[in-house]
């Protein structure tokens, strides 16, 4: 039993708040990823979950104990840090050995010098040999535990910081932003072995991350933070297709969902798109429209670029809706089938009304459910 | 928002606890041989107190007068400044030349470089001894040296005309190497690309470089090496002690062979404490110009 | 072709220029060195005779240095020197990595006043505290022992100026993983900042021991028994001394005194230039 539970959970420095109430419930054994921009106080939160940073009001429970005042190393979590934070001086194996080293050694045991020579120590330390040895087979980083961090590549530096995580199994592991460093390519494989990872110990992960991306293919659920605060949580495809909040919708996807202001629309363009009333601006999807014939189109203009993915063909077409001063960029997906698309046509793009979300002028959504009242 | 979460406070006093006592020994040892010294120092000399003594009188400002009233020690300030105003060129500007001469062709750059810098390291109350016999009239290689160019001899050290530049030089022989070490360190932070640049421009000749790229890379190092030997020079003991004492007629007086003197030769404590004073502002006006323009340094880089 | 036989020439020409004005300056940074040791071998009638041989016609070497050696307890000198100078060295270290730590990663009230207050005593000189020095000293009955010789040195404000700025280097993420881990402050210190540290602590060490081993000024005032001298008063008392008459063992002397620190340089140059060099431009 390990879920965390954050009830208002407030923080500031100084006169700025950095988390204004955060309340949420982490499942025990799940996959929660933080998401949002840079400075939303994604870090912070974990680090208060950790114990690094004590919050200014609200309460932290983890395993149905509070923790609040809890040091961080009697919290039972483990952090794995953007930087690796792999200490330069000690191997490999020193570095996943030291958290059980502090463990399971009395203090007397730990003294500089004399502690090697103290009795008893040595079935503990061939205890520590054994799980180090054998976590850092399962990361397939056994042949490197001599090493200094310095002689390694990132992508191992990545391991070993989780190697030094898994070592002691704790009940909750916490990650901030441990992929950022890597190249984009090791950054794909990396994730895949988080998650199986994240399969086999069963333990609950925080994950943080800026990249939606990552948010999308790795997590259970996805918590999106705007300054703040948390604006909506929920599995991926929940926030994907149905978001709450117009931040958190142009957030998650990619590409980015378009975006129509209600204003640039003429009557009847609007009413082609199921605007209800106080709708201030109207959004789909990519792949939740269609390229027609220029008269044909509820919004019409000229492809500025083709992206040809292979399976997905992106048209980005500069849309000239009737009130709009400039072009309004947009992009739609196309299923690659034999019509060819060159920069400078002029095509027409037709919206599924049943898919365009709507949101009132303060960028909350407005659901079906209003609509009706409406 | 108000409630404080329960286990904050106690966070925070372990927190502040484990602050304290880590800065325990150093506060308390700051407070006992820094700042208080610094403040017994002011107030021993608004007193008439001797070391021993078991009573004493406030003086007020009377050491300070009797200090200002003092020939010696308007001459032992003169001599001072003199040795500064010959020893600060001569090393800042030796450590320079030798520093571009080391750095503009590798070969032999490691023996040069310890060559150079040994004096430094070397312990300047012996060395002191040695220039000593080297400075001697009679036996000394120098007047030998001189005697080969029919160069009348000369008593450096007991002559008041000469015992200041012949100290001076002998400044001048331990601080050069040193000047000469920051001056390579400033030389092997200038970008090859800035190089490039003049010699693309023109300025493809070596004095060219060096007027257009690498003595204004260089000024803010110079600057720094500047006043760290003005502020070494300013307190020169060693040589005076062992060579001179101060000698002849106070022709080599410094300040702080005068304070030595008066407070642990005359052991005239208030009079004493008055000269460090005056000494310690000094120092500290000469220091404050130095991280003044350390400042500015790190703006420039 | 005429222009490359040119260059070439130029070329040659500023090679043995350098080397000629080097090889100057070079003499005129070692000549000392050579004088002292070219004495410290002669006989005394050599150096007195108007012809100078820099290698004696007598080697007189034996003599001269078990003289210095005799005359005056020269291996005390540098016993003293030795033990002095690592003591201030490690009750240095001792005060002032935590005090570093403290100020460079941890927050506690009056932290930025402690370190004002070091900054201000990195202005003051330490000869002008020799005064309350001495009277504390005198005042505790420890004047002439080897506690005067070390305790006025045991803070340095610019040690723990220095470790703290290397400190704050140190990423914080580092620290966080080894709560994490779970040390605690002090041993954070002893098994991550001291380890991370080493290269500026070998700078400060260094810069510590060559400063005390060649101070004159301090022991001259503290010290007064010949057996407590370190090595800069040790050579000074040898020449006031009836032996030190004798310039042979006089310069014998001199190089013994010399010789500890210019051989540890000699061996780990590379070392010892970046050590004073970093710590003078920190
Ligand atoms: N010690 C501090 N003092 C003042 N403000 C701080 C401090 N630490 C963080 N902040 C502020 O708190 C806010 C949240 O910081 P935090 O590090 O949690 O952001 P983040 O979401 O992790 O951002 P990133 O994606 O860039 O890592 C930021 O606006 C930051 O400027
Ligand atoms: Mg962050």
């Amino acid at each position: 039993m390990s879920g965390i539970a954050l009830s208002a959970v407030a923080k500031s420095h100084g006169a700025t708040p950095v988390l204004r109430g955060i309340s949420l419930d982490i499942r025990d054994g799940e996959f929660l990823t933080l998401v949002g921009p840079s400075g939303c106080g994604k870090s912070t939160l974990l680090r208060i979950i950790a114990g690094l940073d004590a919050q200014d009001s609200g309460a932290v429970v983890i395993g149905g104990r509070v923790v609040d005042g809890l040091r961080p190393k009697d919290r039972d979590v483990a952090m794995v840090f953007q930087a690796y934070a792999l200490y330069p001086h000690m191997s490999v194996f020193d570095n996943m050995a030291l958290p059980l080293r502090m463990r399971r050694l009395s203090g007397a045991q730990r003294l500089p010098l004399v502690g090697a020579l103290s009795p008893g120590r040595r079935p503990i330390e061939e205890g520590i040999r054994h799980e180090v040895e054998e976590t850092a087979a399962l990361l397939d980083i056994g042949h490197l535990l001599s090493r200094k961090p310095g002689q390694l590549s990132g992508g191992q530096r990545q391991r070993v910081a989780l190697g030094r995580a898994m070592v002691r199994h704790p009940a909750v592991f916490l990650m901030d932003e441990p992929l950022s460093n890597l190249d984009a390519k090791l950054r794909v494989q990396m994730r895949a072995e988080i998650t199986a990872l994240h399969r086999r110990l069963g333990s609950t992960f925080v994950f943080v991350t800026h990249d939606q991306a990552e948010a999308m293919t790795m997590s259970d659920r996805v918590a999106v933070m705007m300054a703040g605060e948390l604006i909506q949580v929920g599995a991926p495809d929940e926030l994907y297709a149905d978001p709450r909040d117009m931040r958190v919708a142009e957030f998650i996807g990619s590409p980015k969902i378009n975006v129509v202001p209600a204003a640039a629309l003429d009557q009847g363009t609007r009413a082609a798109m199921a605007a209800v009333p106080g709708a201030s601006a109207l959004a789909f999807r990519p792949e939740a429209a269609d390229i027609c014939a220029p008269a044909a189109g509820v919004l019409a203009g000229s492809i500025t670029g083709v992206e040809n993915l292979g399976a997905d063909i992106f048209l980005h077409v500069a849309a000239r809706p009737a009130h709009s001063q400039g072009a309004l960029p947009l992009i739609v997906r196309v299923a690659p089938s034999g019509r060819r698309f060159a920069v400078g046509d002029v095509v027409g793009v037709n919206p599924d009304p049943a898919r365009v979300l709507q949101f009132d002028a303060g960028g909350r959504r407005l659901k079906a459910r209003e609509r009706v009242a409406a | 928002m108000t409630a404080v979460a329960p286990g904050r406070q106690h966070r925070l006093s372990h927190a502040s606890l484990v602050a304290g006592l880590a800065v325990a020994p150093a506060v308390v040892l700051l407070a006992l041989l820094l700042f208080g010294p610094a403040l017994a120092v002011a107030v021993f000399s608004l007193t008439d107190w001797q070391i021993g003594a078991s009573s004493f009188r406030f003086l007020g400002l009377a050491n300070y007068q009797a200090l200002f009233a003092d020939r010696i020690f308007w001459t032992s300030l003169v001599n001072t400044v003199i040795y500064v105003v010959i020893v600060v060129p001569g090393t800042v500007g030796l450590g320079l030349v030798v520093a571009l001469l080391i750095e503009a062709q590798p070969s032999l750059r490691g023996f040069y470089r310890a060559a150079h810098f040994l004096p430094v390291m070397s312990t300047m109350a012996a060395m002191a001894i040695v220039w000593g016999t080297m400075l001697h009239p009679t036996i000394g290689l120098v007047n030998r040296m001189l005697a080969e160019f029919g160069i009348p001899a000369t008593n450096w050290l007991r002559d008041p005309r000469t015992v200041l530049p012949a100290l001076a030089v002998i400044g001048i022989w331990q601080g050069f190497g040193f000047a000469m070490v920051l001056f390579v360190a400033g030389l092997k932070s200038v970008p090859q690309s800035l190089y490039d640049a003049a010699a693309i421009d023109g300025a493809d000749r070596a004095l060219d470089r060096l007027r257009v790229v690498t003595l204004p890379m260089l000024g803010p190092v110079t600057m720094f090496v500047l006043i760290l030997t003005a502020t070494r020079a300013f307190e020169v003991f060693d040589t005076v002690r062992v060579l001179t004492q101060g000698g002849p007629n106070f022709a080599s007086d410094v300040l702080l062979y005068r304070l030595y003197t008066e407070s642990f030769d005359f052991l005239r404590t208030g009079y004493g404490a008055a000269l460090t004073v005056v000494y310690l502002v000094i120092v500290v006006l000469l220091t404050l110009t130095q991280a003044r323009v350390l400042d500015r340094r790190v703006h420039y880089t | 072709m005429r222009d490359l036989v040119r260059n070439i020439r130029v070329l040659r020409w500023r090679v043995l220029a350098r080397h000629g004005a080097l090889a100057l300056t070079t003499l005129f940074a070692l000549i000392p060195f050579v004088w002292m040791l070219s004495l410290s071998v002669k006989p005394p009638e050599e150096i007195f005779q108007p012809e100078f041989h820099l290698w004696p016609q007598k080697f007189n070497g034996l003599e001269n240095y078990s003289v210095a050696l005799t005359a005056a307890p020269m291996h005390l000198f540098l016993i003293n020197g030795l033990f002095v100078c690592a003591t201030i060295f490690l009750l240095q270290l001792l005060v002032c990595v935590p005090c570093a730590y403290a100020l460079a990663k941890l927050r506690f009230r009056g932290r930025d006043t402690l370190f004002a207050a070091v900054l201000v005593g990195l202005l003051v000189p330490p000869q002008a505290l020799a005064i309350p020095h001495f009277v504390l000293l005198h005042v505790f009955g420890l004047l002439d022992t080897y506690a005067a010789l070390i305790l006025p040195w045991i803070i340095s404000t610019f040690g723990i100026f220095l470790m703290r700025q290397f400190f704050r280097a140190v990423p914080d993420e580092l620290i966080d993983a080894a709560r994490l881990d779970g040390l605690g402050e002090f041993e954070i210190i002893w098994r991550v900042m001291i380890p991370v540290a080493v290269p500026a602590i070998a700078a400060f060490g260094i810069f510590s021991v060559v400063a005390h081993w060649n101070d004159l000024f301090w022991p001259l005032i503290a010290i007064r028994s010949e057996e407590l001298s370190t090595p800069a008063l040790g050579i000074l008392l040898f020449r006031d001394d009836e032996a030190g008459q004798f310039l042979g063992p006089l310069m014998a002397g001199a190089t013994i005194i010399v010789a500890p620190l210019v051989v540890a340089f000699l061996f780990a140059q590379q070392r010892f230039i970046d050590g004073i060099s970093f710590t003078a431009r920190t």
